[in-house]
């Protein structure tokens, strides 16, 4: 248990509590940016450096400033005065405690608490990259089909419907 | 406590938080982002084992994750485009109020 990993677990887990928790829906979307950038420079702790910077680049690039578009679109960011949760929230926050627990419980009992830190990984963007061309090829082009595909339908679907 | 316990404590807690969300809150928007929180908590475990794995070399943990971000950023894309469709024909995001579906 190190500093930097405190300092990053606290960061994380109450922009995330923030997200969850707060009215207004542009303040819950930069809560969310700030958990996604947490949990980027919790990669750069565990020398994953090129996945970090595609979370920030994804993450805090592209998803945030897509949400904040989606809420200003549907006007959420308007003042409201109905309640925050839903009627069954009792029961998705007991759900949510359940699982919390039964994963916890089961991470403290298995083989991860005698794993000690390895050496330092040799995973530079060269290496990334030329696995990215070789091995996972296939997944790289079907991941491009996929992007595309999903590129195309957003817009149709978001494309105002013609009066018949 | 070693440091992958950490870790997995992390990402189990952003997962059930993210599931809270996604489970109690009326906003469309916000259970989309407890959503995308859920992935991101498996994500971190997919890093973290990789990290402390005995072959590192292998850039399993990071291939399985590079490919989950960009199918994370396609859902993304595709999901509020359906909360924007659903907007403007019910005028609404409160996911109580669209029960046209309800029995």
């Amino acid at each position: 248990m190190t500093i930097p990993f405190a300092i990053i677990a606290l960061m994380t887990i109450t922009a995330t509590v923030a997200t969850m928790s707060l009215r207004n829906l542009v303040h819950c979307a930069l809560a969310a940016a700030v958990a996604f950038g947490g949990l980027a420079a919790a990669y750069l702790q565990l020398d994953a450096q090129f996945v970090g910077f595609a979370q920030i680049l994804v993450y805090v690039g592209a998803v945030a400033i897509l949400i904040v578009f989606a809420v200003l679109l549907t006007r959420g960011g308007e003042p409201t005065t109905e309640a925050l949760f839903s009627k069954t929230w009792v029961t998705g926050t007991a759900i949510a405690v359940v699982v919390f627990g039964v994963l916890a419980w089961t991470i403290r009992n298995s083989f991860a608490s005698q794993c000690e830190i390895t050496a330092l990984p040799d995973a530079t963007v060269k290496d990334i990259g030329g696995a990215l061309m070789g091995k996972y090829v296939l997944p790289l082009e079907v991941i491009g089909l996929l992007l595309t595909a999903a590129l195309i339908g957003a817009v149709i679907i978001a494309l105002k419907e013609e009066k018949k | 406590m070693t440091p992958l316990i950490g870790y997995l404590l992390l990402s189990a807690f952003l997962f059930a938080i993210g599931l809270a969300g996604a489970l109690t809150r009326r906003s469309a928007i916000i259970v989309l982002i407890g959503i995308e929180l859920m992935l991101n908590a498996a994500n971190l475990n997919f890093i973290a084992f990789w990290r402390f794995s005995e072959h590192p070399e292998a850039l399993t943990g990071i291939m399985f994750v590079i490919f989950a971000i960009g199918v994370a950023a396609a859902e993304a894309a595709v999901g509020l485009a359906l909360i924007i469709a659903i907007y403007r024909h019910y005028k609404t995001t409160n996911l109580d109020e669209v029960d046209s579906l309800k029995g």
